[in-house]
């Protein structure tokens, strides 16, 4: 069965994302995918997809739907204030629409990005296979570009877990969003283009995000970061997180819109597990770096792997949670019930 | 020339193989090579390849792969050098309607270089170009080698929009405006190839490391040309390039 969403209000910023489009960067095709991949694979888990399915991803505030049908969904992310009938709808958890329910996000209380997962995915074609939204391209996604007022959007019906109740992902697996972060980093590719004195400036400094922040990267405020000799290099490959530092010397982080190739030394790129944590970032908030080899950041990388397979296992066990809300004289509770063998 | 390649780190899921510190045919030529070999080693773990002017970045999955091990399989490849046939680089032709609606600026580049109109489209479509790599946006290619002889500025104030397709001169470079898009550059032509098309199974035309080659169509042909590439029964003409067509450089 599938049941559909009709986009009441688009808010701010809303696309289907996927885990990215790969296999075309040779071609200059950016690589696109959610931005927070961490809370996009966890609201897929929770409805029974598979992890890489796309979503919503849903920028700021604003953004409102419908539903015609009945089906499950999850939000994770940041918290953006959903409602569902006019009521909190509790984050990183799964909930059963009804026909003609609506989901509201009303504020931005912690992070900027938050993440609809649909039971069954969404139905869009792949585009060079992905459904990613690549707006600059006019591809993937929902043709190609932002939701709009009046966009109805399908369930997809195939390959995902049906279950009884609601799941929610327990604490141990949340990340902490925060507007001041410190987010890892290995050196490169051209950090020789710096002298010592100027990477350690960079690497004992804070930088706060400006309104030049987008998909495709963020702007940094904060001391300037001197080259040894001209910030141009011929262009070589971006990859995820890379850290740019054009001649003014203000670092640029690359994110997933960037373009592919550039020519600007790149003295730093950050982790792959650190990256949703700049993903709900906001303009005025707050990074710092420090420094860590690729050998610990693959670790890190592998450690993630495995966290997000004990969160497969367990939302698929039988030990789930199953939340009930019950009313007693008009006061209404929420309850939690866990299966014990 | 055969300086050994640098490795460095771009983050814990991708490497830069770097080969050389300039613009020059003879890197772009061993990054083809190396790139030919990465494809056909099909290494377990690598997501995928970027090859650019002076460097390949290796994309790959840091649960399949290490980064030293890759590096160990990269040195090996580089020792092979030498010992894989290679097929040779293949030429694209790209029919071009010269001047006219469809290259507005091409009297100022003639005027600009004190040469005719005639002179501009024969100097402009005798040689092979090589790709060097494409990005900017998808399947834009970055060219080399095109004549001084024609050489323009870019417009003082750029249109804000430019047909896909359009062929452009800015300074010593020429170029192939893959999707609608603003932009600077003299547009002396267009052809009606699509450089890039999600829908079609090989999405962008070209390949780095390849070579493009401009040939003057009539409308009438151009006309042709567009209503067989709408219905995809249009196959661009391609051939090898002949040993030493890359010499001029």
């Amino acid at each position: 069965m599938t049941f559909k969403m009709v986009v009441e209000n688009p808010g701010f910023l809303t696309t289907v994302q996927d885990l990215g489009r790969y296999g075309y960067q040779q071609f200059g095709m950016p690589v696109a995918g959610a931005m927070d991949d961490y809370a996009l694979q966890a609201a897929n888990l929770l409805v029974g997809n598979p992890r890489g399915e796309a979503g919503l991803e849903i920028t700021y505030s604003g953004f409102s739907t419908r539903f015609e049908g009945r089906g499950r969904v999850a939000v994770t992310g940041a918290d953006l204030g959903a409602k569902l009938n006019g009521r909190p709808l509790e984050p990183w958890q799964s909930v059963v629409v009804e026909d003609g329910d609506m989901i509201v996000f009303t504020a931005v209380k912690k992070g900027c990005r938050a993440y609809m997962a649909l039971e069954g995915g969404v139905s869009v074609p792949e585009v060079m296979g992905s459904k990613s939204t690549y707006i600059k391209a006019e591809i993937g996604g929902y043709n190609g570009r932002k939701l709009v007022k009046g966009d109805v959007l399908e369930s997809g019906d195939k390959g995902h877990i049906n279950f009884e109740g609601s799941i929610r992902v327990p604490d141990e697996f949340l990340p902490q969003y925060s507007g001041d972060v410190n987010v890892r980093l290995v050196m490169g590719p051209q950090d020789d283009c710096f002298p010592p004195e100027e990477i350690e400036k960079f690497l004992n400094s804070k930088y706060a995000v400006t309104n030049q922040c987008d998909r495709m990267g963020y702007r940094l405020e904060g001391p300037a970061i001197k080259h040894s000799s001209g910030p141009d290099i011929i262009s070589d490959g971006i990859a995820l997180g890379a850290i740019q530092v054009p001649g003014h010397g203000r670092p640029i982080i690359m994110m997933r819109d960037r373009q592919t190739t550039g020519g600007y030394t790149k003295i730093a790129n950050v982790i792959s597990v650190d990256i949703p944590l700049l993903a709900q970032l906001k303009p005025g908030d707050r990074v710092s770096f420090t420094r860590v080899s690729v050998e610990e950041a693959q670790a890190l990388f592998r450690e993630r792997e495995e966290l997000l397979k004990r969160l497969e296992d367990y939302l698929r066990s039988k030990d789930k949670f199953f939340n009930y809300c019950v009313k007693i004289r008009d006061r209404e509770f929420r309850i939690s019930v866990q299966r014990l063998l | 020339m055969c300086q050994n390649a640098r490795y460095f780190p771009a983050g814990d899921s991708a490497l830069i193989m770097e080969l050389g510190n300039e613009i020059s045919p003879a890197i772009n030529s061993r990054i083809r090579e190396i790139a030919y070999m990465l494809e056909n080693e099909n290494i377990k773990g690598i997501v995928e390849t970027v090859p650019t002017y002076r460097s390949i970045m290796v994309v790959y999955d840091p649960m399949l792969l290490d980064y030293s091990s890759l590096i160990e399989r990269l040195k090996y490849l580089e020792s092979q050098r030498g010992k894989t046939d290679i097929p040779p680089a293949m030429v694209t032709e790209i029919p071009t309607v010269y001047g006219g609606e469809y290259g507005p600026d091409i009297e100022f580049v003639a005027s600009h270089n004190g040469v005719t109109v005639e002179d501009v489209v024969q100097i402009h479509c005798s040689t092979n170009y090589l790709i060097y790599m494409l990005g900017f946006t998808p399947g834009f290619p970055y060219l080399g080698g095109m004549s001084e002889r024609i050489a323009a500025p870019r417009l003082e104030v750029p249109r804000e929009r430019i047909t896909a397709g359009s062929v452009g001169i800015a300074g010593k470079q020429t170029g192939i405006y893959p999707i609608n898009s603003p932009g600077g550059w003299r547009i002396i032509g267009r052809t009606p190839l699509k450089l890039f098309d999600p829908g079609r199974k090989e999405p962008v035309l070209l390949k780095a490391g390849n070579y493009i080659r401009f040939v003057p169509v009539e409308v009438e042909e151009f006309k042709r040309i567009e209503a067989e590439v709408e219905e995809s029964r249009y196959c661009a003409r391609t051939y090898p390039l002949e040993e030493g067509e890359d010499d001029d450089f």
